[in-house]
């Protein structure tokens, strides 16, 4: 068969501009940090520094909290609900206006294709910040517990929020659109190795007017976000990011009157019928596990495939796999880009090898990796046992484990044995058998004949050591109210 | 844009002879005349003369639910999402005509500038937050339904279809937005009659609506005499809800009050869903009865959900 070879289709970084420093964005303004820190934040797929930026120590934390106290008790958690909705309609349409400028700078610091941050990560955010807003006015119409005599859900007060690398600003929507709806005030830190596009969303703030300190955003490491969370003065934490940390905080926050909501690692399995559409579940495995390189919470990286296909299934992947497109982020055409940290690319290659060990049989989809960056090739694992490193741990990168089950009952068993409950996605055409699964699958969100679909009005999180709490719909809503329990 | 809203702006315009706008119907994306050649004379509170407004007939309402009809698969087709952006957009573009609808409130309901421009601030802060509904109605209005059997069962809000709409006889832009805006929320399309004493911010309001990325059809605005056209609506076939609330203070060429019970009883024979005006029957329908409060935020998606069905799809659960 004839190869068609594609033609470079490079997005242009032109659109964006990166400032050589940073400072701390605290009370409408960026600052700079007390004690003068900085960090690096790299290009993975070229280990180019793209910026320095401010490290934010206990004082800094200190000055942000007080800084969006003061905006809570003083603004923004007074002013009547369509006067909130106003500005987070402003930030929407800022963030569609500016769209190319935050996916371009989005691929740049983390690594993730151009397609992806330009046609899920930003419109996702943008529709995030509108969504809230609608609810910004209408909060005593969504069933939530009231703690006020005219019926209106009361704000929990100051927020603090720590959120991952693998989707910078989208994360950063997810936590801060639903805390200013609700008539709290913030102050969020965006991931060590990206902190960029949360700089720019300050600017976004600037532009709509937004009330110094209600979006306060600290950059640093985990000291910095360990701080945040820690300080007295914050009523609500919300983090999204690993179990251990995950662990740390609500260890943290024990004895405390803290709000927390946590979402964190998943393992989820992703079981495929012998009835299934194959070509479509195909489709769906490799979104489940491939999009944006497997640094996916949620991501379907356990394959739970029906033995009578198992071997026509793991044929039709490898055969997809061999067309994905491994390289330069900036390319249109880029399936899978750069691994977002040389930690995280060790990490990855750690467990892997624990694969090999263990004797699983690894399978390396063929492709040509760039020389500078960092890059793992897609990965499949077949002959998994559910005792596997592989099969239990969270890698986090572009790794399925393959395992094969013979009754629905047995399926349901492999799924739920794991610690984590995030995700799982259902491949039938028999619709009975979806919603039954569904029903004995222990994960917050359960896809059937699709994966890794995302919607601000669906709510998202995980059970056990997935986490706790919900983030977007209703259900999001409620973990920023005060409740009358 | 001086003079395009009669002599409250004329000193400022005394420099020159303004351009005066012709009002004309909003059918299906277009603005005709109506198809009777008639108009009749449109005057301000105090009497001046304003414009010749289109005076809708019994066929330009028929053309009018047809484009309704034609533009209901699109409008109630896109996602909850899509509308609530294009009904925000509607808000946006209110905002920048501020100034001609506050002229056009202050000439129509005889309001100082001050206030009118309050009247018309809060038709924008109105459509924002009708805007806002579209994907959270099926969340406040929806349910999982615990049956009790091995069933999935979910019930959700969809529109009704096409939806007539008598707007508000007094309160000519706020009164007229809060009740369309809560028709389009849930993928409804409409044919408005406007106030027949006030109509033109209603037709300045299709000019927005016109350039807001609502498909064409999805409203239709109709000038003219209340009472003439009212019944061609409610009797029409495929016209599916009917909203009285402009028959309050409606009355006929002779100035008795408008019958709404009789629109009522006419829409009965294809039992088209039919939302009241306010009050009760006798007070409703004497001229003066009170309209509603306008200014005063919406008891929640009532007005939306009046003009839905819920719709419950069951599933089995088995292996």
């Amino acid at each position: 068969m004839a190869t068609f070879e594609y033609a470079p289709a490079p997005e242009s970084r032109a659109v964006v501009d990166i400032q050589p420093s940073y400072g701390l964005f605290i009370g409408g303004e960026f600052v700079e940090p007390a004690t003068g820190g900085v960090l690096k934040t790299v290009n993975p797929a070229t280990e180019e520094v793209l910026a320095e930026v401010a490290v934010a120590d206990e004082a800094d934390v200190d000055r942000a909290v007080r800084a969006a106290r003061e905006a809570q008790s003083r603004v923004w958690g007074r002013l009547p609900g369509a006067e909130r909705a106003k500005y987070l309609y402003r930030i929407a349409r800022i963030l569609q206006e500016r769209a190319r400028e935050f996916a371009v700078l989005e691929t740049l610091d983390n690594g993730k294709p151009i397609k992806e941050s330009r046609d899920v990560d930003v419109p996702l955010a943008a529709a995030h910040f509108f969504y809230h807003a609608g609810w910004a006015d209408k909060l005593r119409w969504a069933g939530l517990p009231t703690a006020g005599p005219d019926g209106e859900p009361r704000p929990l007060g100051v927020v603090g929020q720590v959120i991952p690398w693998n989707f910078p600003l989208l994360m950063l929507a997810w936590k801060i659109a639903p805390a200013l709806a609700t008539g709290n005030t913030v102050v969020l830190k965006p991931a060590e190795t990206t902190p960029l596009t949360a700089l720019l969303f300050a600017q976004v703030c600037q532009q709509a007017e937004l009330p110094p300190g209600v979006v306060n955003i600290l950059t640093g490491a985990g000291e910095t976000g360990a701080a945040v969370v820690a300080h007295p003065d914050v009523d609500k934490v919300a983090f999204t990011g690993s179990t251990d940390v995950g662990r740390l905080i609500a260890r943290t926050v024990a004895g405390s009157r803290k709000r927390v909501t946590l979402e964190l690692g998943g393992k989820a399995a992703n079981v495929v019928f012998d009835d299934a559409a194959l070509d479509q579940a195909v489709e769906g495995i490799v979104n489940g596990i491939f999009f944006n390189q497997g640094h996916v919470c949620c991501a379907g990286s356990r394959l739970l495939v029906q033995e009578s296909v198992a071997d026509d299934v793991v044929a039709r992947l490898q055969r997809r796999l061999r067309t994905l497109r491994v390289g330069d982020p900036m390319d249109k055409n880029t399936d899978v880009g750069a691994i977002n940290s040389k930690a995280q690319l060790l990490k990855i290659t750690e467990l892997v090898n624990a694969g090999d060990a263990e004797g699983a049989q690894r399978w390396t989809a063929p492709c040509e990796l760039p020389q500078t960056g960092y890059w793992f090739a897609p990965t499949v694992f077949t002959g998994v046992s559910p005792t596997h490193r592989i099969a239990r741990e969270e890698i986090f990168g572009p790794v399925l484990s393959v395992l094969t089950f013979r009754t629905p009952e047995e399926a349901v068993a492999k799924a739920n044995n794991t610690p984590y409950g995030l995700s799982a996605g259902i491949w039938t055409e028999k619709g009975s058998r979806i919603l039954w699964m569904a029903d004995r699958l222990r994960a917050g969100v359960v896809w059937a004949n699709t994966f890794n679909r995302f919607d601000p009005a669906s709510p998202f999180g995980g059970y056990q050591e997935s986490g706790y709490g919900r983030e977007g719909g209703r259900h999001g809503l409620a973990e920023y109210v005060a409740g009358a329990h | 844009m001086a003079g395009s809203t009669g002599s409250s702006m004329s000193t400022e315009a005394s420099a020159r002879l303004g351009v005066k706008k012709t009002y004309k119907l909003y059918v299906g994306g277009a603005f005709p005349r109506s198809e009777s050649g008639r108009s009749y004379v449109v005057t301000a509170s105090d009497g001046r003369f304003l414009a010749n407004a289109a005076q809708a007939s019994r066929k330009d309402a028929r053309d009018a639910v047809l484009a309704a009809r034609a533009a209901f698969g699109k409008w109630s087709g896109a996602t909850a999402y899509n509308r609530g952006q294009v009904l925000y957009r509607v808000a946006e573009m209110m905002e920048g005509r501020r100034e001609q609808f506050a002229a056009e409130v202050a000439d129509a309901e005889g309001l100082a500038g001050a206030q009118a421009r309050r009247v018309v601030d809060a038709a924008v802060d109105r459509w924002v937050w009708y805007a806002g509904w579209t994907d959270k109605l099926a969340q406040v209005a929806g349910a999982g339904n615990p049956v009790a059997g091995p069933y999935f069962n979910l019930s959700v809000p969809e529109p009704t279809g096409v939806v007539a709409v008598l707007a508000p006889q007094y309160s000519s832009l706020l009164g007229l937005v809060s009740v369309l805006a809560p028709v389009l929320v849930p993928g409804n399309t409409c044919v408005l009659l406007a106030s027949r004493d006030r109509p033109l911010p209603a037709i300045t309001l299709t000019e927005v609506l016109a350039t807001s990325d609502l498909p064409g059809g999805v409203v239709n605005v109709l000038t003219g005499d209340t009472a003439e056209v009212a019944p061609w609506l409610a009797s029409h076939e495929d016209v599916n809800a009917l909203d009285l609330t402009g028959a309050a203070n409606a009355t006929d060429r002779d100035g008795a009050p408008l019958d709404w019970g009789a629109l009522e009883a006419a829409a009965a024979a294809t039992l088209t869903r039919v939302r009241r005006p306010a009050g009760d029957g006798a007070a409703a329908a004497a001229d003066g009865a009170v309209e509603p409060d306008w200014t005063s935020e919406p008891d929640g998606p009532r007005r939306i959900l009046a003009f839905t069905e819920t719709k419950t799809v069951w599933h089995p659960k088995g292996r």
